[in-house]
């Protein structure tokens, strides 16, 4: 479906944002890892927020531009597997829940308690329910978020 | 005096509550909570007027006594053990000469020399109650929030202890007890620590319509308390009066408490011995600054993928067209 830079960049854009998601919580100076040389950066929670961010955009960026491909000239030509479909789902909700995150962070804006803790729990959990579908799908072989079919060879 | 007069005193806040209560026909909680919603709650400490005679700080643990930690011990044993300390006060709930989970408002008194003169300051010291908290906004959890009326409070059902808002907090305020909270019936070994403790500016009691327990006990009405606008401008008309300073307005982007001291706040850092539980007056960069700029380019993200998108699917479907008018 897509180019292998582009998968290539996706799958680097994922696994930062998985990380520096991950650093937000204090567990990588407890368990040593920020001790590793060269890791130590993992325990700065401004550090990995901004980069966070920063990638964010970077996914932001990428899932709607193949959304926008899937809408308009997509549809004809492929349709998505079970399993692909389960993962843009959940991308969907994490970025959407991601998204509410930043907005809730902006000096002007103040969501009450309950709700940036719904935001909060809702982003973690598809987080975590995300990561658990894309290693189910990597174990049973069903990594294609596409149906085999005509048309699959665009944007090549 | 002229602060008493224009400003808003413990007794004009309570007044004004009690009439607009009576006007609106509505209980005075009612009243207190209609009127935070519009403007963020701001203190305004007169530091001139601290005699450190303590009755604040007595207050504030009287009344918050039933908020305090009751640990239960013996404390799980947490892994691992060098880097995961326990962090009990439970036998030392009588320290008040600093922030602990069980004092949560102390007295920093330090003299400095400022104009040939000795000055002998006195500052109440506890949470600043961020406008645009870092504890609030990084906590991952959403253990930390901020209310609408400006309040930041820490969920005791909530957090776990990781101590993270005491991390990115610029003042390292929260204090951390262990073998309290979530944590215990989670993985208590693995994850957390307990439950921080801070400051939360007797919302319970504001809910009500009653004043913080350390405004309403100080004898030398040294904090008064409204919509922050109103303080702000008590703080710079007092402020230029009398040659004084203020801290709390630019600080960490803005907080909703502002030090009025008649020495620069710069000398009091200097003179002031800060350490854990004891924080400093220096001046605080906003931490979410950088956030502030990023968010724009996550919001413009989304905008410039739907562009982008629309011209390689224009590509493709033309190239799709053209390859069947050639069939």
């Amino acid at each position: 479906m897509i180019s292998l830079l582009f998968a290539r960049i996706f799958k680097l854009t994922i696994f930062i944002m998985a990380l520096t998601g991950a650093a937000q919580m204090p567990i990588f100076k407890r368990y040593y890892i920020a001790d590793i040389p060269g890791l130590g950066w993992l325990a700065d929670f401004y550090l990995t927020n901004k980069i966070h961010y920063v990638f964010g955009a970077v996914l932001l960026f990428m899932a709607l531009y193949l959304l926008t491909i899937f809408i308009l000239a997509g549809k004809k030509h492929f349709k998505l597997s079970s399993s692909g479909m389960l993962r843009a789902t959940l991308y969907m909700a994490v970025i959407g829940t991601g998204s509410l995150r930043v907005v809730k962070n902006l000096h002007s804006v103040t969501f009450d308690p309950f709700t940036v803790m719904l935001i909060d729990w809702t982003h973690l959990g598809f987080a975590m329910l995300l990561g658990m579908a894309a290693m189910y799908a990597f174990l049973r072989g069903r990594k294609s978020y596409l149906e085999k079919g005509p048309g699959l060879g665009f944007m090549k | 005096m002229t602060d008493k007069k224009n400003g808003i005193s413990r007794r004009n806040f309570l007044k004004g509550l009690g009439a607009a209560s009576g006007a609106m026909l509505l209980p005075a909680r009612d009243v207190a909570a209609a009127g935070n919603s519009d403007e963020e709650l701001c203190t305004l400490l007169n530091l001139s007027k601290c005699i450190a005679c303590g009755e604040c700080v007595s207050a504030c643990r009287e009344v918050n006594e039933p908020k305090f930690p009751k640990p239960k011990k013996p404390y799980p044993e947490m892994h691992p053990k060098s880097r995961v300390k326990v962090e009990d006060w439970s036998e030392r709930t009588d320290v008040d000469d600093r922030l602990t989970p069980y004092n949560w408002l102390y007295i920093q008194s330090t003299e400095v020399e400022y104009q040939g003169e000795t000055h002998e300051v006195n500052i109440p010291r506890r949470c600043l109650h961020c406008r645009n908290a870092p504890c609030a906004n990084l906590c991952p959890w959403g253990a930390a929030g901020k209310q609408k009326n400006g309040i930041v409070r820490i969920n005791e059902d909530v957090c776990l202890g990781g101590a993270k808002c005491r991390t990115v907090c610029p003042w390292h305020i929260p204090q951390r007890q262990t073998g309290v909270g979530l944590y215990l019936r989670l993985m208590p070994g693995f994850a957390g620590n307990g439950v921080m403790y801070k400051c939360d500016l007797c919302y319970n009691r504001i809910d009500q319509g009653e004043l913080p327990a350390c405004i309403k006990a100080c004898p030398e009405d040294v904090q008064t308390i409204g919509p922050r606008s109103e303080i702000l401008k008590k703080a710079h008309v007092l402020a230029e009066k009398n040659n004084w300073f203020i801290y709390g307005e630019e600080e960490n982007g803005g907080t909703n408490t502002i030090y009025l001291s008649p020495v620069p706040f710069e000398l009091l850092n200097e003179a002031e011995v800060t350490g854990p539980g004891k924080p400093g007056l220096g001046s605080v960069e906003d931490s979410m600054a950088d956030e502030e700029k990023l968010a724009y380019a996550v919001g413009v993200a989304p905008f410039a993928g739907i562009a982008a998108g629309v011209i390689k699917a224009g590509k493709f479907l033309a190239a799709a067209t053209g390859g069947k008018d050639n069939d």
